[in-house]
């Protein structure tokens, strides 16, 4: 049998979500493995809400296109009512604390909230909230080593940001301190 | 050869690979969801040797093909169906007037302005012809960001080999979805430029004209002779498919592009319910595995054709399967994607009513 | 198409003072007796000979009496289809930027069908040639009402003459393209007589020289007859080109290169 991860990502356009999720593609290739990142395209990319299934796997990803995820990385409320309900039995559920308004309600999977945009605040870069909630799916999730996320950075930022590649690496160990800190608190 | 590996948009990488494969023009008129080739190749080209124009129109942008094509360079266009719809004139002269090119559709939903979402709503312009009078286009239908790059090489190949237009067709979603892909060098498919090309009339040999003009008939029909013969050719020689199980399957899918991603989920999940399901994918859409299919329609009980659109390759299927065995159709159309748990419903019920029946 | 081969006669004691140059072929013109076009095709072939460009030129044909142009024309060409020559030289000329390339259109390829493809070949400033015939009608099809027809003109699509409230007025395309940033020579000719043909010709290897240079596209406007279009015998066409289309469309030099030196 093989292994499949699959991750809906979604907020609002400008949060970062589509490059979140090229980061996690970048850095399963780097670590060898198949993987697919399918975003919603069109209009609703300015503004309205942005969203990318991904797909890290052993083998070949058939299906790029899902309905149902062993994991969501929700930054926003629109997307939180639409896709809680698509989230696998025991599956695992990151959400931003400040942008969604009515938590998650079911009681079939792990919900980890993470405060990303204040924590981001508090690094005097509000850019790098998208990157605190990839630390902490990768801390509940390590399907990517730290190593090869690294590298993906380099791969998906613009050489004209490479200079805030230190920052973002503090961000995804904020993210995992955080998450290890609700998993506690949960568990 | 070593290939390097990248995570890319299937636009993206077919551009990087058409640069890759020597492609030494691209004109082009932006349209969504395909813009990134023509931003990826004008990004690209004060680095590396080939010449991006922005057409004023599909219509100019075909004709500059026409052109670039007929001084023996290697060139490509890309668009989406409406654009496409707009270059289906000039297609038809470069088929007459035998010029390699390549020729990319990243279909949307239609008919008319449609959606921009994706669809396989243009099968039939691809496959049958689009333009007026009888000609073929070679059709290559990716299902992969890999096979977005790999068909640049194989349609430049073929078209050269075949002195026509290939055309990579594919659509929305795998033009934007980024895969892992493993380019192949540049330099890997030389090109030199054909004896028939109008370069300039050298004082040893007579004028090349590259002309779709035959005003007698006898002569109209020998151009037309030659350019049947090439389609038997490829009929024979380049069809091209991709084999999922179809061994022991009762129940066989057929679906080209992205369908037949969802499809081989869907045959995973109904194999898993221990319903024997299978796959066959056309990989050559034009020329198109009709023996496979046939040889299929001896051992399948039943086929599902499962296509973003109204049925189009259905009909094809049907012509194969040629009354042998009862062919259904599933079909969503508009820009919606299928799911794979709606496909495996599907196979479900034909199971139930068809397979359970025969037995 | 046949090949007939003409032997020319030279009687002894007269001198020989027409050649037919290596740049056409002995193909027989196809043309209605009296036409222009049988003109301006020796005039451009002559000036490539003159230039000795034979091996460097590429040509477009279009759609439209000239659509065999490559019968005739003894160099490397390509047919494009109805209004898209432009496009097409351009394709030619973005491929191989160092070769010598025209087009050549009638009017309603050019300034109809092909409007959009003319206005943006010259605004790119293509470094081509593009030779435009303009003889108010659509001669192949049989004498339909073309862009350039002029008011109460008799076609066989203004039968009453052409109504400029129902169909318009006649194009001046030419005038307009001469407004184009990108157009570098741009002048309206005719060969209707020995001196117009003399200054065609001159004008027309302008336009090859000034290809060389590389700084924008040049168009020649050629103002021709259309006697079975038009129905009237040669001689007559000829004078009511000169009394009507020449008062439309006036000839010179519409647009000259700034001389360097001289500033814009």
């Amino acid at each position: 049998m093989y292994h499949s991860d699959e991750i809906i990502l979604a907020g609002f356009g400008g949060q970062g979500v589509l490059s979140m999720g090229q980061v996690l593609s970048y850095a399963a290739i780097i670590d060898n493995k198949e993987t697919t990142w399918m975003p919603s395209y069109g209009p609703e990319m300015r503004g309205g809400t942005a969203n990318c299934i991904v797909i890290v796997s052993d083998r070949r990803v058939s299906s790029p296109i899902i309905t149902k995820f062993d994991s969501g990385i929700i930054l926003n409320q629109p997307s939180m009512e639409k896709f809680e309900p698509a989230i696998k039995k025991n599956g695992f559920l990151f959400y931003e604390e400040s942008t969604v308004v009515y938590p998650p309600t079911r009681d079939d999977i792990t919900i980890i909230k993470i405060a990303a945009i204040h924590e981001a605040e508090l690094m005097k870069k509000k850019q790098v909230a998208n990157m605190i909630m990839l630390g902490a799916f990768l801390e509940v999730k390590p399907i990517v080593t730290m190593d090869s996320v690294l590298k993906a950075l380099k791969k998906v930022l613009p050489e004209r940001h490479h200079h805030l590649i230190p920052l973002n690496e503090q961000a995804i160990l904020r993210g995992k301190e955080l998450a290890l800190q609700q998993l506690h608190l949960t568990i | 050869m070593e290939r390097e590996i990248r995570l890319m948009k299937g636009n993206e990488a077919m551009a990087e690979a058409a640069i890759r494969a020597g492609m030494k023009a691209y004109f082009g008129y932006p349209i969504t969801p395909q813009s990134e080739v023509m931003e990826y190749l004008f990004e690209q080209m004060p680095k590396r040797n080939f010449k991006v124009l922005q057409a004023e129109s599909e219509v100019a942008a075909i004709n500059m093909i026409y052109g670039a094509a007929g001084s023996g360079a290697r060139v490509m266009t890309s668009s989406s169906s409406p654009g496409m719809s707009l270059m289906q004139e000039g297609i038809s002269y470069i088929a007459a007037a035998e010029l390699p090119c390549l020729l990319a559709n990243i279909v949307r939903g239609g008919p008319g302005l449609g959606t921009i979402q994706p669809s396989q709503g243009d099968y039939f312009q691809a496959v049958k012809g689009g333009g007026h009078g009888d000609y073929k286009l070679i059709v290559l239908a990716p299902n992969s960001v890999q096979e977005m790059a790999d068909f640049v090489f194989d349609g430049f190949k073929l078209a050269e080999k075949f002195r026509g237009p290939a055309m990579i067709l594919s659509d929305g979603a795998l033009g934007q979805m980024m895969e892992k892909v493993a380019l192949l060098p540049e330099g890997s498919l030389p090109h030199t430029v054909p004896a028939w090309a109008a370069t300039g009339k050298p004082a040893n040999r007579p004028p090349n004209v590259i002309t779709s003009l035959y005003i007698e008939p006898e002569k109209m029909e020998m151009i037309n002779h030659t350019l049947q013969a090439k389609y038997k050719q490829l009929q024979k020689e380049e069809v091209r498919y991709e084999d999922y199980q179809t061994e022991d399957a009762d129940i066989v899918l057929t679906a080209f592009g992205l369908s037949s991603r969802i499809c081989q989920k869907a045959v995973d999940l109904a194999r898993e319910q221990g319903i024997k399901a299978g796959l066959l994918r056309p990989i050559t859409l034009f020329p198109f595995p009709e023996k496979k299919i046939a040889e299929i329609a001896e051992t399948a009980k039943v086929f599902l054709d499962v296509e973003m659109n109204a049925g189009q390759m259905v009909e094809d299927v049907r012509l194969a399967v040629n009354g042998k065995k009862p062919v259904y159709f599933k079909g969503r159309m508009g820009g919606i994607i299928p799911s794979p748990e709606e496909i495996l419903h599907e196979i479900e019920q034909i199971s139930e009513q068809v397979l359970s029946y025969q037995n | 198409m046949e090949t007939e081969v003409l032997t020319p006669e030279v009687q002894e004691g007269f001198d020989c003072v027409y050649n037919k140059p290596d740049t056409l072929t002995d193909t027989r013109f196809h043309y209605c007796p009296g036409c222009g076009h049988g003109v301006a095709h020796r005039l451009l072939m002559e000036v490539i000979a003159e230039l000795g460009i034979q091996e460097e030129t590429i040509g477009v044909a279009p759609v439209g009496c000239s659509v065999f142009a490559y019968h005739y024309m003894n160099i490397d060409m390509q047919e494009a289809a109805h209004g898209r020559a432009s496009a097409v030289a351009t394709g030619v000329k973005r491929v191989l930027p160092d070769k010598y390339v025209f087009s050549y259109q009638g009017d309603g390829d050019l300034a109809a069908i092909g409007t959009a493809e003319t206005i943006h070949t010259v605004n790119r400033g293509e470094n081509i040639l593009m030779i435009f015939i303009n003889n108010g009608i659509y001669g192949m099809t049989g004498g339909q009402m073309a862009p350039t027809t002029l008011a109460n003109m008799v076609t066989s699509t203004s039968p009453y003459g052409r109504s400029t409230e129902w169909a318009g007025f006649p194009l001046k395309i030419t005038e307009m393209l001469a407004m184009l940033p990108g157009a570098y020579y741009v002048t309206r000719q005719a060969v209707h007589t020995p001196n117009s043909v003399r200054k065609a010709k001159k004008a027309i290897k302008l336009g090859f020289e000034y290809q060389k240079l590389k700084r924008g596209t040049c168009f020649i406007e050629i103002v021709s007859n259309c006697p079975s279009g038009w129905k009237m015998n040669p001689v007559d066409s000829n004078k009511w080109l000169e009394a009507n289309m020449l008062t439309m469309y006036p000839l010179g030099d519409i647009k000259v290169p700034v001389k360097e030196g001289q500033g814009e």
